[in-house]
């Protein structure tokens, strides 16, 4: 397994993954070689729910005439916990706790997840 | 786990100096290095030719302990290179506790400089970026600092004027310290008008970008008697590494520092209540308050509360980062050696308008990456070490 690698790949393809290890039922965010803590290698990919909670959220200031854009924290429904950002709310909008839901979008020629409010 | 033979008190800081801070141009990180290596040295009477063990990290050289050594023209027995960002120093400090214990080296100097404000006129990075967070354009490390800022304020209602009371104490440290980079009036209307940054952070949160360097000598604790009665001694050190991205951190009100200080302080058989002043890394507010509460000075969750009223600002109930911290005194891409000098000269006694009164114990505290690996010391002066060594610790 190249994580890195066949996470962005799946992510080309529309699908975002994450792994988790067929022992303990486990799920892993950033993809790596092994299960954190128990060196399982028995890691498998599975689609994502794409369902998540906001867990901290701050807003990047900028000088106009760039504009200014939200980074977060999101809790997976799945366990981990990704950095990301909330789109199609203004930045200051996106609250701690807010319930979301991960979107693929192409940015600088790459796929990429980040999230927008449920509902 | 195994129970932890740490030499208490058997190692003391005996010469503590800074050089350089603010602006400096024309000095690259060794020449301001060796500056407050030099100055250090001195102040125990000693040269480079007596050091034979060496502990430095610079942000721009990796193998920067084989530079130095090469600079000052020594052979150290000793090297210490190890880097987990602004905690580095108090690692090395435990390390050469350990290393003069054993006998493996005699007088260790730790150093640090950095010429980055001169040379870059801004916070130089040391670190890969990471794939995983890189393509949302974080402002690292400010957002990472933001992020827990913003967490706690959620669990426990702490305030934007809180996080304010961190600066203004700092400042008011700061003008005390003629040294400090930052001695200007700050007042909480200054601070809440300044621009924002990285919510809810705006400039007067963040930590400075300076050029500077400080320098520590360590010797046994016979030698130290000799070279400098005011002597710094170490009772207790511990380290705490918990992750390295932000995303990646269990909780963002809880860092590595609650684990470390509370072996450091078992270690040195001292509780918070028993320490006269505190020197933590404040890169940013948040730092302030998240420690204070980890360390034990307050409970969690009540450090906004606790740092309110000008509590830690001079005049208060608890000395914290007398020299003005890394938010207005220096912050040069590193600033934990900074906490050890400024612990190290109050225990010495040497502050002069910034001094604590009968200061016997101190803590340095440095916290690296984002808020990733944490260290603490519990230092005393040499009738502290003597009632730790003669209870039997050690």
């Amino acid at each position: 397994m190249h994580p890195e690698q066949e996470f962005q790949a799946f992510l080309e393809q529309g699908k975002f993954m994450l792994q988790r290890s067929r022992s303990s039922g486990a799920y892993v965010f950033y993809p790596r070689i092994a299960e954190p803590v128990t060196g399982a290698i028995d890691l498998e990919w599975v689609e994502a729910s794409g369902r998540g909670t906001v867990y901290s959220t701050t807003v990047i200031r900028q000088k106009p005439p760039k504009t200014d854009y939200n980074l977060a924290l999101i809790d997976l429904q799945e366990g981990p916990r990704l950095m990301s950002r909330v789109q199609s709310v203004p930045p200051v909008d996106v609250k701690i706790g807010m319930r979301v839901r991960a979107v693929i979008v192409r940015e600088e020629d790459r796929a990429l997840v980040v999230f927008e409010p449920a509902s | 786990m195994s129970a932890e033979a740490f030499p208490s008190g058997a190692a003391a800081v005996v010469g503590a100096a800074t050089f350089g801070i603010g602006t400096s141009p024309g000095f690259n990180s060794f020449d301001l290095a060796a500056h407050a290596s030099i100055r250090a040295l001195a102040q125990a009477g000693l040269t480079p030719r007596d050091v034979d063990g060496l502990a430095i990290v610079v942000m721009d050289d990796t193998m920067g302990v084989l530079n130095f050594a090469e600079y000052l023209g020594i052979h150290p027995r000793y090297v210490d290179n190890t880097r987990t960002g602004g905690s580095s120093f108090q690692l090395h400090a435990a390390n050469a506790a350990y290393a003069l214990a054993a006998g493996r080296c005699d007088v260790v100097l730790i150093a640090y400089g950095s010429d980055q404000r001169s040379a870059a006129g801004k916070l130089v990075s040391s670190s890969r970026p990471s794939p995983w967070e890189s393509p949302y354009r974080p402002l690292r490390p400010i957002s990472s600092y933001a992020l827990a800022a913003a967490r706690h304020m959620h669990e426990f209602g702490t305030t934007k004027r809180q996080l304010g009371e961190v600066a203004i104490a700092a400042r008011r440290w700061a003008q005390l310290n003629p040294e400090a980079t930052m001695r200007g009036e700050l007042t909480m209307e200054d601070y809440l008008a300044v621009r924002m940054v990285a919510d809810p952070f705006g400039a007067r949160d963040c930590c400075l970008v300076t050029d500077g360097a400080a320098a520590v000598v360590m010797v046994r604790a016979e030698r130290a008697r000799e070279l400098n009665p005011g002597a710094a001694y170490v009772l207790g050190a511990a380290h705490e590494t918990t992750h390295r991205e932000i995303a990646q951190m269990a909780s963002l009100t809880v860092s590595g520092t609650a684990a470390a200080a509370r072996r450091a302080f078992a270690l040195a058989g001292v509780t918070p209540a028993d320490i006269d002043v505190v020197e933590l890394y404040d890169a940013f507010t948040i730092n302030t308050i998240l420690f204070l509460e980890e360390m034990g000075f307050c409970d969690r969750g009540a450090g906004g509360r606790f740092v309110s009223d000008g509590a830690i600002a001079p005049g208060g109930i608890l000395p914290v980062n007398t020299n003005g911290g890394g938010l207005s005194c220096v912050h040069p891409g590193m600033y934990g050696l900074f906490t050890l000098v400024e612990a190290s000269q109050q225990i010495m006694g040497v502050c002069e308008a910034r001094q604590v009164a009968g200061a016997e114990l101190a803590i340095s505290h440095g916290n690296g990456g984002e808020l990733s690996s944490e260290g603490v010391l519990v230092l005393g002066n040499a009738d502290a070490a003597t009632r730790r060594r003669k209870s039997g610790a050690g």
